[in-house]
């Protein structure tokens, strides 16, 4: 056929591990770099789902169950965690309005 | 009555702590009495638990153990709050609360009108409690416990009218020098414990065969040491006769009868292990008491205060139950010790009457011709200075005897050197029964006294000088009933106190002599010494020659101080007891506090200083720490990214075989 049809490529889990890795240095990173508690926030969240990703990946290759169920785990795990997280950091912009969390700095020795 | 054994302590304890928080309540004359029922109570206890026992067989005796609670449960260290009742523990028993019972009572009398009436009491219990928990201890932690007990309360009673300056300095050092004896006390503890796993008298005795001898030797020579300064022995006798500051009837209980004999008690509980260890240790009690018997005996002699020349000759009589001990003549120790009990407790409380009708006057000096007006008290005195001089048939007679053949069977010179205690015993007591009672009377003349100046005396001394207030006429007269019937009951057993310890002759039946030593000997059997044949012989040579010396002393006495024959020999040097006290405080004043200063400054720059070292040390790694801590959660971040990474690292490596 024509040069320009694509073969359409089938997704190996390896493809799924890569973007997992992409994924994860993306969260990783904004967690260090970034001031906003909000998006540190997320960042954390990016990097929870990049775990989850491989987990299903992962179990997919080794047909076992048993990493589809960790996810779950780690999803309710982050549900509770949201709620604390954003509770915090709702209290702390009440009382500091665009406050960075360099800004909160009570630990420091 | 046996397993009510716990009942002995309990019952001055609740008398204690009844008197704690209700005595001024009670107030006089009710908080006497209450104490004085408690220790009779007490006594009665304790002569139950003696019939229960005579029905036991000899051996069964010694076993009887009254286990209350455990008290120290520490892996290996197991120590039981428990009573032993064994015959040497009851022997004490009954003549502590037996005495303590006559002296509570005499006490009433004698505290009359005194604004602490009923602490006194609340003390006196206190006492009587600690003193039986010392004796009925299963093992040496609760003696240990009673030990200290008694040290405090004849802290409490010595300084008890702590108004008097001399009176809170001789509380202070009586305790402070007990402190030296019960590092002694535990030392011996400690390696008693180390040797055998156990601080239980039966178990330390029972293995005491099985000790090697180095051991044993230091156990004997550091319970040695604890004795001697409770009992005050040389070089620790100092706090005895400086503790007559106290009350007459604590004189007469803690620092004669009861207390002061601990030591004694301790070292016979002790015997199989001082059998046990090396023969020199023998040699060093049995020297150390004649030498304190002889040295306190010369002191006396120079003595002026009516109480000082009793401390002394306590101090004395102590030495003489030491010199039994060290020559293994342990019934002997205790039968003196029972007898002194007696006669000296009667002495003190008849020194206390006069005290009492003399409206507070202790000096000899201003005494003199009182039989007449307390012809009780004078009775009884005489029965007790008889008694202590050696007189037979008095009680002293017999088991200072006893003591004398054991001490020749030892070493003829310890014999001598407890023949000449004797000969000066008897002739101070008769100074002393001749200065109070007979004579003219002196009560309303200005001192003038045999030859010195008591004011010239050192501190220590100046006691007597300091009670020396000058009240104008005085009348003396007899003390009430209360005071008088302790004294008689004990002249009756300062009289009668020898048929415990009769000795084995073919004038009596052998059924009536040695109840003591029939009764002690399952106790003492592992270190009593058995009379060699030869002292059997000369028995009868050596009681004449005790009496002998009774008799040159109480003669020579009355003719220098009755017929006034000679001119007294009471050399200044004598009166100051040889100077010792004040040499004590003269070291310990100079040398002795720079010595103590210097202590004191490696303990300040030295010791103190590895502490201070040590927390400064760790603040200022602290301080360099702290900066690791900013306070930014990125930073937290990157540790925690950078661990992360290094775990996965150090995985993969592992992993890969490369560590």
């Amino acid at each position: 056929m024509s040069v320009l049809s694509f073969t359409t490529p089938t997704p190996t889990p390896v493809w799924y591990l890569l973007l997992a890795a992409v994924l994860f240095s993306i969260g990783a990173v904004g967690v260090l770099v970034r001031r906003n508690p909000l998006v540190m926030f997320m960042s954390i969240e990016l990097m929870l789902n990049a775990v989850n990703l491989s987990f299903v990946a992962l179990s997919r290759v080794h047909g076992d169950i048993g990493g589809q169920t960790s996810v779950f785990f780690v999803l309710v795990v982050a549900a509770a965690e949201v709620v604390v997280g954003l509770g915090i950091i709702v209290s702390i912009f009440r009382k500091r309005p665009g406050a960075t969390a360099d800004d909160i700095a009570l630990m420091k020795g | 009555m046996l397993d009510l054994v716990w009942l002995i302590p309990a019952l001055p304890l609740a008398g204690f702590l009844i008197l704690f928080f209700f005595g001024r309540r009670l107030g006089e004359p009710r908080a006497g009495w209450l104490a004085t029922v408690m220790c009779a109570g007490a006594f009665v206890v304790s002569v139950g638990v003696f019939f229960d026992m005579l029905s036991q067989d000899a051996e069964e005796r010694i076993h009887n153990v009254t286990t209350l609670f455990s008290w120290v449960p520490v892996s290996t260290l197991q120590v039981d709050l428990a009573f032993l009742a064994d015959p040497l523990s009851i022997t004490m028993c009954l003549f502590v609360t037996g005495i303590g019972s006559l002296i509570h009572l005499y006490a009433i009398g004698y505290m009359h009108g005194d604004p602490k009436f009923s602490k006194f009491f609340l003390y006196l219990n206190l006492f009587a409690f600690s003193v039986l928990m010392l004796v009925l201890g299963e093992n040496m932690l609760v003696t240990f416990l009673g030990w200290e007990g008694v040290g405090t309360c004849s802290y409490f009673l010595i300084s008890f009218w702590h108004h008097k300056e001399s009176a809170a300095t001789a509380g202070k050092k009586a305790f402070v020098t007990n402190r030296v004896g019960d590092w002694g006390f535990m030392m011996a503890m400690f390696f008693a414990f180390h040797a055998t796993g156990s601080l239980s008298y039966l178990d330390v005795n029972g293995a005491a065969g099985g000790l090697a001898k180095s051991t044993a030797t230091a156990i004997a020579l550091f319970a040695f040491v604890g004795a001697c300064g409770k009992s005050a022995q040389l070089p620790l006798f100092i706090w005895l006769p400086d503790a007559m500051e106290g009350p007459t009837p604590v004189s007469a209980l803690i620092h004669a009868a009861t207390m002061v004999t601990a030591g004694v008690f301790f070292m016979t509980r002790l015997n199989p292990v001082i059998n046990a260890s090396d023969g020199a240790v023998g040699w060093v009690i049995a020297i150390v008491g004649a030498t304190t018997a002889l040295f306190a005996a010369t002191v006396a002699v120079a003595q002026n205060d009516i109480k000082k020349v009793l401390a002394y000759s306590t101090v004395s009589q102590l030495g003489y139950m030491f010199l039994a001990v060290g020559s293994g003549a342990y019934i002997a120790a205790i039968f003196h010790m029972v007898t002194h009990a007696f006669f000296k407790a009667l002495m003190f409380l008849g020194s206390g009457s006069v005290i009492h009708g003399m409206h507070d006057e202790q000096d000899m000096r201003r005494m003199g011709a009182l039989r007449k007006l307390m012809p009780i008290t004078a009775g009884t005195f005489i029965i007790g200075w008889l008694a202590i001089a050696g007189v037979p048939p008095f009680s002293g007679f017999w088991s200072k005897d006893e003591i004398l053949l054991f001490a020749y069977d030892k070493s003829p010179i310890l014999w001598f050197v407890g023949l000449l205690t004797a000969l000066l015993t008897a002739y101070y007591m008769t100074r002393q029964v001749i200065m109070v009672f007979f004579g003219k009377a002196r009560w309303n003349e200005p001192v003038t006294g045999h030859g010195h100046d008591e004011e010239a005396g050192d501190d220590a001394h100046a006691v007597a000088a300091a009670t020396d207030s000058h009240h104008g006429e005085i009348t003396p007269h007899e003390s009430p009933w209360i005071m008088l019937t302790p004294l008689v009951v004990l002249a009756g057993l300062a009289l009668v106190g020898g048929i415990i310890g009769l000795p084995k002759t073919s004038l009596w039946p052998d059924s009536i002599a040695q109840r003591l030593e029939h009764w002690l000997e399952p106790v003492v059997k592992a270190g009593e010494h058995h009379l060699t044949e030869g002292a059997e012989d000369i028995k009868w040579f050596l009681a004449g020659g005790a009496v002998l010396a009774a008799a040159v002393g109480i003669i020579a006495a009355v003719g220098v101080y009755h017929r006034h024959r000679a001119k007294a020999i009471e050399p200044q040097l004598l009166a100051d007891g040889w100077k010792y006290d004040s040499t004590v405080s003269a070291f310990m004043g100079g040398p002795g506090r720079k010595l103590f200063e210097g202590l004191a400054w490696t303990d300040r720059t030295i010791v103190d200083g590895a502490v201070n070292g040590v927390a400064t040390g760790v603040r200022s790694i602290g301080s360099v720490a702290r900066r690791t801590q900013t306070g930014f959660v990125r930073n937290y971040a990157l540790g925690i990214s950078l661990g992360v990474v290094g775990l996965l690292a150090w995985f993969l490596l592992k992993g890969m075989g490369v560590l």
